[in-house]
């Protein structure tokens, strides 16, 4: 076996693969310039190329590609959300996540494994009974479940009455999935230079350059780009580029952490959730539990880690699943997210003429980046900001018309 | 363990306190028009660098005001609001004064 492998990898028969070309050099102008290589930014220069066919487009990173929170988050996928106009974009979403492995001939992992978000009071039994009426409603699968048929979906939870707060019931999802996070980025890179489209890492939007008032380029540390159109897609960074462009935004940026176990043999299959004890946990292909929690409880633009928030997570971690008390945490990190006053995030037209924006993302922006970048992509192609976004307008704020999101989104509140 | 300086308190863990947001000066409600107003409640600066935000001390309900580095993580300074706004807008902090 080891002569095999080793014949197998010296003969020049199977020459490995490069994913991506190498990086060309910037030219002076695009067609369309996108700021942020992370999964919104290459979903949305991949469907600007398949679907519209616009190729000559640029997107630029400061760092490499993915680095941000593509990279960062914790995976997981799910259409549960509480507004009719929320759970209507993020089913489009799960369509389309169904097909990516094959629409780019590499795997992504995305694996239907069964969402639960539990429920530790009246008051949540409530909202999650909400939340399944407004999902059947709009042909989301949801359903309000109980503990004996929770036990039966995780028999590791701890569903007795002698935790302090006692699961009384929760939202089952079927549908709710996780995916490799990188292997997202990788095959919306890949499509997207197949198709033409440049990809530039370690180039930084210095600057917005605008003439009479519309969108004309911009400055990065390599030189300037000219462009028709731009779109901004960077997640924490969002109001800093914003402001260069001349307008402000309803976003604070804070960062949030996550961490992840050592490898255990398998022994959770659904993915579980509790706002009330601002926890989520799943169990990787690998073995490794996902976990995560609320943002930090202030603003920052760094990815630090703290002991606070391992020991407040731990400590609810351990309410829901008592077996993992012996069980060593394997990594952890953080990645720095942009959260809006009615969790939700805002995509769509700007101040500036041709100049889009998608950001607003805190901390459910994974879920979203194939109907985000198809969405983008068509309001970028076409002029006209689809029906889909826009509920999510920058200008909701001015016209007082939020959309609140805050049950459903995130478990930080 | 991250400690908040609280001018009061003195050095306390960060936990046994609530950020309030920026430090802005609100807009007159009767003269200014909705986008003022808008503007005041959603839009914030979220610089990069040194910012100057009101914090809470949840256990003996003082808010003051601190200046920190929200690239660093550091805490550059903590003071009364009076510094800000002078004593009369935080009559509480007066001697003698109801």
């Amino acid at each position: 076996m080891p002569f095999g492998l080793l014949k197998y990898g010296l003969s020049g028969r199977y020459p490995a693969k490069r994913l991506l070309p190498q990086p060309a050099e910037l030219k002076s102008s695009y067609d369309v310039v996108i700021i942020g290589a992370g999964g919104h930014g290459l979903a949305a220069a991949y469907y600007l190329a398949k679907d519209y066919g616009i190729k000559d487009v640029a997107v630029l990173d400061k760092g490499y590609l993915g680095s941000g929170n593509v990279g960062r988050n914790t995976a997981i996928i799910r259409a549960n959300y509480l507004t009719p106009e929320g759970v209507a974009f993020y089913a489009e979403s799960l369509r389309l996540w169904r097909g990516l492995s094959n629409e780019f001939g590499l795997n992504i992992l995305y694996t239907e494994r069964g969402h639960l978000t539990l429920a530790h009071s009246d008051a949540s039994v409530r909202t999650m009974r909400w939340r399944a009426e407004v999902n059947r409603h709009l042909g989301v699968d949801s359903e309000v479940i109980f503990p004996r048929e929770i036990a039966e979906l995780a028999p590791a939870l701890d569903v007795s009455e002698a935790p302090r707060y006692p699961i009384l019931a929760a939202l089952y999802h079927p549908p709710g999935a996780t995916a490799r996070h990188d292997a997202v980025a990788w095959g919306y890179a890949a499509g997207a230079a197949a198709r033409g489209v440049e990809i530039h890492p370690c180039t930084e939007a210095v600057d917005i350059l605008q003439e009479s008032g519309r969108i004309a380029g911009v400055v990065t540390n390599r030189g300037t780009v000219r462009c028709r159109r731009a779109l901004q897609a960077v997640s924490g960074w969002s109001s800093l580029l914003a402001a260069k462009a001349g307008f402000r935004l309803p976003i604070q940026t804070v960062p949030l952490q996550a961490c992840v176990s050592l490898p255990l043999k398998p022994f959770l299959d659904p993915i579980i959730v509790s706002g009330s004890l601002h926890t989520y946990i799943w169990q990787s292909q690998r073995g490794e539990c996902v976990m995560g929690g609320a943002t930090d409880p202030y603003g920052l633009y760094t990815s630090r880690s703290t002991l606070d928030f391992k020991e407040g997570l731990m400590a609810h971690v351990l309410q829901l699943f008592p077996c993992l008390a012996e069980v060593t945490v394997l990594r952890q990190w953080a990645g720095i997210c942009d959260l809006t006053p009615d969790f939700s995030p805002v995509m769509g037209e700007t101040p500036v003429p041709n100049y889009y924006i998608d950001a607003g993302w805190g901390t459910w922006g994974f879920k979203a980046t194939p109907v985000c970048g198809k969405r983008l992509a068509e309001a970028i192609a076409t002029g006209q900001v689809p029906d889909l976004l826009r509920p999510f307008r920058l200008s909701r704020f001015t016209e007082f018309r939020q959309v609140g999101e805050k049950g459903a989104a995130s478990v930080g509140h | 363990m991250k400690i908040m300086p609280c001018p009061v308190n003195g050095p306390r863990n960060i936990a046994e306190f609530v950020c309030g947001g920026e430090v802005i000066v609100p807009p007159d409600p009767d003269a200014c028009d909705d986008a003022a107003w808008a503007e005041h409640l959603f839009m914030r600066t979220n610089a990069a660098g040194v910012v100057r935000e009101w914090w809470y001390h949840v256990p003996t309900s003082f808010w003051f005001i601190a200046e920190r580095n929200t690239v660093t993580d550091d805490i550059v300074r903590t003071y009364l609001p009076d510094e800000i706004f002078g004593t009369e807008r935080t009559p509480h902090r007066e001697p003698g004064r109801a």
